[in-house]
């Protein structure tokens, strides 16, 4: 099978209309070096979950990592321009909210589920 | 272009706040503080990203449900928040050199007690942990 290959300007015009349009460079470098922040953020705060003196410190460092997670959800949206990965950051809110509000009853009476 | 432009100082303004919020994790000297830290400046960081996709996607589906996210953080980390200072006030994580609970009763977890058997009560040690931290309620001024 062999590729199409399309010479009609006008035609080229139409297609590339229809195509989900590349972001503007300045959106994308900035983007780009907001994720890679993120990431050394996540890291960062990784040091509060290994070493964090008492256990709620432990629970605030991976509050802080989800909510960066959540961040670098919405930013990959945005690089890519798909906005299925809102829905996605959404659904990592949701998870980080039920995870915190179950270690903080687990830390409080022991078992979460009795 | 304009709407490029706000997209732009919108992520960097979450970044900015993003980043203030991991500092303040790692450096603030107690639980309590660092998770008044964390909670404040990555909800809004973590909104402002939120915003950014809005201004992207348009008030279309994606851009609701972004909006839809920014409400939910606004309810969700205060609460989760609050439920991870009770339970390290419960577990007994001690507070910086002179802080008290608002409430010491409920510091203290005496059994219950109306206020008038705790002003006749001379051992009473809690009327004068309380007495300098609330004013007009010192316990002499009830006789």
């Amino acid at each position: 099978m062999e590729a199409i290959v399309v010479t009609d300007p006008a035609l080229l015009e139409v297609l590339s209309a229809t195509q989900p349009s590349a972001p503007p460079a300045a959106l994308e470098t900035t983007v780009r070096a907001a994720l890679v922040l993120a990431g050394i953020l996540c890291v960062l705060a990784s040091y509060r979950v290994i070493r964090g003196p008492t256990e709620p410190d432990r629970v605030i460092g991976l509050d802080a990592i989800a909510t960066n997670v959540v961040a670098i959800a919405v930013l990959v949206a945005l690089l890519t321009d798909r906005g299925l990965f809102i829905t996605v950051s959404l659904v990592l809110a949701i998870i980080g909210f039920i995870a915190t509000v179950a270690v903080a009853k687990f830390l409080t009476e022991g078992e979460v589920i009795e | 272009m304009i709407r490029t432009t706000i997209v732009i100082a919108l992520v960097v303004v979450g970044t900015f706040f993003l980043t203030v919020g991991t500092i303040g994790l790692l450096r603030l000297p107690n639980v309590y503080n660092r998770m008044h830290a964390t909670s404040k400046p990555t909800t809004l960081g973590t909104a402002s990203m939120f915003l950014a996709g809005f201004v992207h996607f348009g008030p279309g589906a994606e851009g609701l449900t972004a909006l839809v996210g920014i409400l939910f953080l606004f309810l969700t980390i205060p609460t989760g928040s609050h439920m991870i200072a009770r339970a390290a006030e419960r577990i007994g994580v001690p507070f910086v050199e002179g802080v008290t609970w608002p409430d010491p009763d409920a510091l203290e977890r005496p059994p219950e007690r109306t206020w008038d058997e705790r002003a006749l009560d001379p051992g009473d040690s809690r009327r004068y942990e309380t007495g300098a931290n609330r004013p007009g309620e010192s316990g002499e001024s009830k006789d």
